[in-house]
């Protein structure tokens, strides 16, 4: 942008402020169940007239043990948990959990099964900043984008669903492949929808880049700096947004992104519209990716056809076959027997990296495994970017950050 | 700055007591205690590991000993490498660990959520409360000799509690994917139903109003 901005000074104004009209502080709590807070946050705020002097975030509303859960199933078991992480792009953690235990089990699925995962990542996280854009503008007073943009995700949903008969919680990832390969003719229909969806993303993003009630609301709102990013653990557009230039699928490529050109989107003050910025140039990185894995579809198997101890054998295999029929009841009820180790692995999300550490004492159910959920720390930096701004600026702060407390809290 | 071709050389080099660690993927290496703080600023400032990507503790078993292992993994935004880092804390029942709060402030939340869910205390941590599972909540889920089904515990809020009487009951692990078999109950009526479909072989049809 041709102009310079000059960012308030919050804190200083904060300061200054209660100096002058030396105010009693108020304590308010924000959530569990605010509409700003996109889902079960609450912040205990301290605030001094409108400004808020500090900012505790109280999580855990939404724990479901999913860590304690994961020690008593069996690995494909949990990859409905994985649904229920970021609820709002399921297909990308199904992907992040099952590379992750195939790293454990140093396993490698085909060049088709890779080109599936990367092309249901990247409609994931399409489908989650889509949600993400539209409950931003909802937050700071633009509703018609997040008209806009449901549209385009119950369309997103309609190829999901045909994808893995789920239209939420895909489920869809199977450890050493997928649950079952393309439908005919779904590549197809994921191109015909890329191709009518650019135009209708600019429009989107048209309602707010250039908005100036958007824009009062975001632009030097929020601003976290590069160093900050990185102290405070950021990842995904939250990271980028201020100017962290770290994105996993460039810089640890898994499940063939190395073949795919894309760029990454990096904001330069790190501001709430920066934020912004980025997820809007994402959907269009993403589109690019997608097109890519479509036009070089590779053909062959859709899973690791050596895997017979871990990927179970096809339906009419195990009707038929004895030896399919023992592998498949192993499976089912001992799980894929992985060796033992400590793996860790983390996939770029839409919300940023998830990443899955893996403690195997060897058989079908994992000892330990902690979840690394990128909301969790996108929300610490909360008590150190909130003070000095406004209630309102609270508002437009956590919708920047774009965190989902069913990943946040497991 | 570059990433060491072997950081577990390089660090055993200026930490003598450091030992190399089985992994399946990065590099990752035993630290004693009480020069793994020293030992996390020695990759952040020399290394280039300048992120913390996580802070997590193993519960090795009731029986184990060493019983819990606290868990650091590092980042390069520099180089993009990883490495981990591994601690036996030195007490089984009252397992104590260095807080990294000093280095990145990251680890403030990381390590109140080791605490809350398996009971590793940070020493000098500035905020050492539970994170996940509220205030005076008396155990530490993520331990192994927790069960899987919880335990029965007064609600966080006493006053509601005093008034309902009500409480965090365990949850019923009957006819999950949890267990193979129903318990006392025969699977037939164990097996959740519709209202009006709770008759079972055993159980006669309620007649109709």
């Amino acid at each position: 942008m041709a102009t310079e901005f000059a960012f308030p000074d919050n804190a200083s104004k904060a300061e200054a402020a209660s100096q002058e009209f030396q105010t009693e502080k108020m304590s308010l709590a924000m959530g569990p169940s605010h509409p700003s807070t996109h889902g079960v946050l609450r912040l205990q705020l301290e605030l001094d007239g409108e400004i808020v002097t500090k900012c505790d975030p109280m999580l855990g509303y939404l724990h479901r043990g999913d860590e304690k859960i994961a020690e008593n199933m069996t690995y494909n078991q949990f990859v409905p948990y994985t649904d229920r992480l970021d609820y709002l792009a399921p297909l990308a953690s199904n992907v992040a959990y099952a590379i992750a235990v195939e790293k454990l089990a140093k396993l490698e699925v085909p060049a088709r099964c890779q080109a599936i995962r990367v092309i249901a990542s990247e409609l994931a996280r399409i489908s989650a900043h889509l949600l993400g854009l539209g409950a931003y503008g909802i937050d700071v007073g633009a509703w018609s984008v997040f008209l806009y943009a449901f549209e385009e995700r119950e369309k997103l949903y309609k190829l999901f669903e045909e994808l893995t008969g789920a239209r939420f919680t895909t489920s869809y990832t199977r450890i050493g492949g997928v649950a079952r390969d393309v439908p005919e003719g779904w590549t197809g229909r994921v191109e015909a929808f890329c191709d009518q969806f650019l135009p209708i993303l600019e429009e989107i993003l048209t309602l707010l880049t250039r908005n100036k009630i958007f824009q009062d609301r975001t632009v030097g709102v929020g601003v976290i700096s590069k160093e900050d990013a990185i102290a405070y653990g950021l990842t995904g557009p939250n990271a980028r947004g201020s100017g962290v230039p770290i994105d996993l699928r460039k810089d640890k490529p898994y499940s063939g992104y190395e073949q795919y050109e894309f760029d990454v989107p990096v904001g330069a003050k790190g501001d709430c519209y920066d934020r912004y910025l980025c997820r809007g140039e994402e959907m269009r990185q993403s589109v690019r990716i997608v097109r890519q894995a479509i036009k070089t579809f590779p053909s062959g198997s859709w899973y690791n056809e050596d895997a017979k101890k871990i990927f179970a054998p096809q339906k009419a295999k195990v009707l038929t076959s004895m030896e399919e029929l023992i592998n498949n009841f192993m499976i089912v009820t001992e799980g894929p027997q992985m060796p033992a180790g400590e793996v860790y692995f983390e996939g770029e999300n839409p919300k940023g990296a998830l990443g899955f550490f893996i403690v195997s004492k060897g058989g079908g159910v994992p000892w330990r495994m902690k979840i690394r959920s990128p909301s969790f720390c996108n929300l610490s930096i909360l008590p150190k970017v909130c003070p000095g701004n406004l209630v309102s600026d609270v508002v437009s702060i956590l919708g920047s950050l774009d965190f989902v407390m069913g990943e946040c809290d497991r | 700055m570059t990433a060491p071709a072997d950081v577990t050389a390089a660090l055993q080099a200026q930490f003598p007591q450091i030992t190399p660690r089985a992994s399946g993927d990065h590099p990752a290496v035993n630290v004693p205690p009480a020069e793994a703080v020293a030992a996390l600023k020695y990759l952040r400032d020399e290394f280039a590991y300048d992120f913390l990507v996580d802070i997590t503790a193993i519960d090795n078993g009731v029986e184990a000993s060493p019983r819990f292992t606290v868990i650091w993994h590092l980042f390069s935004t520099a180089h993009y490498n990883y490495v981990r880092l591994a601690s036996d804390c030195a007490s089984d029942t009252e397992p104590v660990a260095p807080t990294a709060t000093s280095l990145w402030p990251a680890a403030d939340w990381h390590e109140r959520e080791t605490y809350d869910l398996l009971g590793v205390t940070f020493e000098n941590h500035p905020d050492p409360r539970r994170i996940l599972m509220w205030d005076g909540y008396p155990y530490h889920p993520l331990r192994k000799d927790f069960p899987l089904a919880g335990i029965e515990v007064p609600l966080p809020d006493i006053e509601v509690a005093d008034l309902t009487g009500a409480s965090v009951k365990p949850a019923p692990m009957m006819g999950g994917p949890f267990v193979a078999s129903a318990g006392e109950m025969n699977l037939t009526e164990a097996e959740p139903r519709a209202k009006d479909e709770s008759w079972t072989e055993r159980k006669t049809k309620p007649l109709s109003e």
